[in-house]
């Protein structure tokens, strides 16, 4: 039962066009940050928005296709959702939470409460099949959330932030929860996350979705490694720089130049690891091929690190560690001197 | 904007509908007849009060079946007495004097029988200044619309079943002088409602939810062309004494005594007349 | 202090030696007995009727629908009296619509039981439906996404989501119309008329003693006060019970 979509919609400021597939057993991870068309992506597979434009097919059913006029409704489609708040009901409890998908397909009650008690059993919320949502807690209740969902067995299992509503503290043991819990699962799953964390740990592959569109795909790891864009780069922690190849000589797109060690020619993507960046006070000796005179712009402290962001016409983001930091003894507005290696420089074409 | 349509037709509707009668239910108007018996009025008033006490503001309550009648006394009044300003109550003489009795500040009280202006009268009462004196009588009529679809002739009529009659509740004066009719005539009559006032009785008739009704003469001729009257006769009718006195507590008495002598005097007399009531 | 005092002056003035005999003589309990029976049914007509047209309010997109929603408005400010003349115009034996009742069916509403009730439904039901369109309104939608998709058919969700999400206020609503179509008086007595057991409610009763016989009239008042007092205590808090989870 594949999924396999192609969405094209105009919704207010939003305009969305993308394509999707992927296969039962895989986790699509959804990475994108706010205002991206998260969200309306998921409604429109759920069925909740209708598109303007494109298909979207599950197996060889048909849930949207504007040129034919075919649309399945929401309450039709084998599609579940957990949502990001869980929206449990809270005047039903856990159990009747979780038998309700059953019984509003028509499932006789005591058949229901059966199957949903199963449910609970397989979450570990056996003791809490009585109680209502307000009185679980957030991890509780997501799992609840998960229970409803898969009870109706749907074919294609959406996620929406399955763990932003929890705190810092209980996203770990959940987020492995949850994996397992997914595991047990053999449709398609797409997940919607703005958290690498839940794509690493969750997904198999990333896709990222900025403004409306998806600016790359692949697998977390490839992604993380070659950013395409400011908002990856930064997701991952790295710093990217565009611009043409020549040969070892990189122009960049803000002007700068920089040496690297892999020949190309072409547009090209530049990533460095804010740690490979050097600084010292004054001009430093030895092999480095890329040494610049820069100004300091912004000094942040992270814990036991420091992040050192560098003035154009190379807007890179260097990482010290407070030792380090003290030992350069420079503030915003200084001047400094910047080195890296081309050897810790990665290109990939743009 | 169909908002601001709205809210404009229902001002019109209300103030269409709503006359100075704050106490009675419902809510139609002769404002036209008691103006045109007015300034008629007006022009054959000889007898101009030139008393300087005489001026200012007085309060009458006054039955409701002298509505129109009283309205048209009211502007003739002012005409001659410039510089003096009458403001009605009308409503059921047995409401009004429960108001009166619970203090509300009324300078005159006319009404529409001798037990209600007994109640003021009566020890426990707030009272009157000097007597009562009865300025007009009134005689019951049926008030049928216009046309008179179901042929009314006689009030024997009115015990016909596929007759719709409303007539007052007996607690209201003109309402225990129906039962009375009725009564005289020895006849049974079971009326679709008892209204707490005439107005309740007209309204139902001219709109043609009743086929007869039971009023005062007057109120048939207030009703102008909208309905018509078929007499009852003298011999079972019940002839209904107006008094008109001043309160105890009245607060503008020079005027207020002027308004009643106005009412008994020949101008006024002529006034009630015109509208159906006769002599006392 | 300001909604005591009335009801400290009837308490204060009320000849509480007749009162008992008052209170059970047949006129007073006929009159009780077709004031809640006829404000029972109108009510009842009033969510029946009320519950779609708050739906369409709120949810509907149609055009004229401020329109509509200012009519029902409207029939809450109208003094009740007009709405009484108004029914008339429409349901009188030679009213709009009232004259083909008659001449069809011989239906002829006004001095009838059911006039009462639709003369109560009239100014009652703008209450229902004006509370319950703002509890729809404040609805989250979420919530009925979140049925549909379960798997959940639109009236399915609107049963077993929207409907309880909305009870309070469905509750609060009827119990106000309640209130109101059982003290309801002007409209009543010029479009129903006053017949005992027929037409004459509670109220029109009440109004009629304080003409004849003024502390009769505190003593019905009180219990007209008593009655509704009642209910409205007995329904305070019981259905009014959380919606949203916790989350």
């Amino acid at each position: 039962m594949r999924l396999a979509a192609r969405v094209g919609l105009e919704l207010g400021s939003l305009k969305l066009d993308v394509e999707i597939e992927a296969e039962p057993g895989e986790v699509l991870a959804i990475l994108g940050p706010n205002g991206s068309g998260k969200t309306t992506l998921l409604r429109c597979l759920s069925g909740l928005q209708p598109i303007d434009r494109g298909r979207i097919t599950l197996g060889d059913r048909v849930f949207d296709d504007p040129e034919t006029g075919a649309f399945v409704p929401a309450e039709e489609r084998p599609v579940s959702v957990v949502f990001q708040d869980y929206l449990l009901f809270g005047h039903l409890s856990a159990l009747e939470n979780v038998a309700f998908g059953m019984r509003a397909r028509g499932v006789a009650r005591g058949t229901a409460r059966v199957r949903a008690r199963e449910w609970l059993e397989r979450m570990g919320l056996r003791e809490y099949a009585s109680t209502r949502p307000r009185e679980l807690s957030g991890g509780q209740q997501q799992r609840v959330a998960l229970a409803r969902a898969l009870a109706t067995d749907p074919h294609l299992l959406l996620l929406d932030e399955p763990l932003a509503a929890l705190d810092a503290s209980t996203r770990a043991s959940v987020r492995r929860d949850l994996r397992d819990h997914l595991a047990g699962f053999d449709g398609v799953r797409v997940l919607i996350t703005h958290d690498p964390l839940d794509a690493y740990a969750l997904a198999d592959r990333v896709a990222v979705l900025e403004a409306g569109q998806f600016t790359q795909t692949g697998t977390l790891a490839d992604v993380a490694a070659h950013p395409r864009s400011r908002y990856v780069a930064q997701l991952v922690g790295t710093n990217l720089l565009r611009g043409t190849v020549t040969g070892t000589a990189f122009a960049g797109a803000g002007g700068g130049s920089l040496t690297v060690e892999a020949e190309s020619d072409g547009p090209t993507y530049v990533a460095i690891p804010p740690q490979s960046i050097a600084l010292y006070n004054n001009p430093p000796a030895g092999s480095p091929r890329n040494v610049w005179r820069t100004t300091v712009v912004d000094i942040d402290a992270h814990f036991d690190r420091v992040r050192v962001t560098l003035a154009d016409p190379l807007p890179l983001t260097a990482e010290l560690t407070t030792a380090g930091l003290a030992a350069l003894d420079t503030r915003p507005g200084d001047s400094v001197w910047a080195s890296v290696k081309a050897t810790e420089i990665t290109t990939y074409p743009a | 904007m169909p908002y601001l349509l709205v809210l404009l037709a229902l001002f019109g509707f209300v103030a269409a509908s709503c006359g100075d009668d704050s106490s009675s239910p419902s809510g139609s108007t002769a404002a036209t007849t008691a103006a045109a018996a007015a300034t008629s009025a007006a022009a054959t008033t000889t007898a101009p009060t030139a008393n300087p006490a005489v001026t200012g503001h007085i309060t009458v309550f006054a039955a409701a079946s002298l509505t129109e009648s009283f309205k048209a006394l009211g502007v003739a009044f002012e005409a001659a007495s410039p510089g003096t300003k009458v403001t009605f109550n009308f409503g059921a003489s047995s409401a009004l004097v429960t108001q009166i009795n619970q203090g509300a500040p009324a300078d005159v009280f006319a009404s529409a029988d001798t037990a209600n202006m007994d109640k003021l009268t009566a020890s426990g009462g707030a009272g009157v200044t000097g007597t009562p004196v009865t300025f007009a009588t009134n005689k019951l009529e049926i008030i049928v619309p216009k046309g008179n679809p179901k042929n009314i002739t006689t009030v024997n009529d009115l015990a016909n079943r596929a007759v719709a009659v409303v007539t007052c509740a007996p607690e209201v004066p003109v309402g225990k002088y129906t039962q009375q009719v009725f009564a005289n005539a020895g006849i049974t009559v079971t009326p679709k409602s008892l209204e707490p006032d005439v107005k309740g009785v007209v309204n139902k008739v001219v709109l043609g939810e009743a086929d007869a009704g039971v009023v005062y003469a007057t109120d048939v001729k207030a009703a102008g062309d909208k309905a018509q009257g078929v007499e009852i006769s003298d011999n079972i009718n019940v002839i209904a004494t107006y008094p008109i006195a001043e309160t105890k507590h009245v607060k503008n008495a020079p005027t207020s005594a002027a308004f009643v002598t106005f009412v008994t005097s020949s101008a006024g007399q002529a006034i009630l007349a015109k509208f159906g009531f006769s002599a006392p | 202090m300001f909604f005591a005092l009335p009801f400290l002056g009837l308490l204060w003035r009320a000849p509480w030696g007749d009162a008992w005999s008052l209170i059970t003589s047949p006129d007073t309990l006929d009159a009780l007995r077709l004031s809640i029976v006829c404000s029972l049914w109108s009510t009842g007509l009033s969510i029946v009727f009320g519950v779609p047209l708050a739906w369409l309010l709120a949810r509907g997109r149609f055009p004229g629908r401020s329109a509509v929603r200012a009519l029902c408005t409207l029939s809450m400010v109208l003094p009740p009296v007009v709405g009484g003349v108004a029914l008339f115009f429409a349901l009188g034996r030679r009213g709009l619509v009232g004259q083909w009742l008659d001449r069809w069916f011989g239906i002829r509403l006004p001095f009838s039981t059911p006039a009462v009730v639709l003369a109560q439904t009239f100014v009652a039901m703008p209450f229902l439906v004006l509370t319950v369109e703002s509890a729809l309104r404040q609805l989250d939608r979420r919530y009925e996404d979140a049925a549909r998709t379960l798997g959940s058919s639109r009236w399915y969700t609107f049963r077993r989501v929207t409907l309880p999400a909305m009870r309070p206020a469905l509750i609060a609503g009827a119990v106000l119309a309640w209130a109101r179509a059982l003290g309801e008086f002007g409209a009543t007595i010029t479009f129903a008329g006053n017949f005992p057991r027929t037409t004459q409610t509670l109220p029109l009763v009440t109004y009629l003693k304080l003409e004849s016989d003024p502390p009769e009239a505190v003593i019905l008042s009180l219990l007209l006060i008593a009655v509704s007092f009642l209910v409205i205590l007995g329904l305070r808090d019981r259905w009014l019970g959380g919606f949203t989870s916790g989350g």
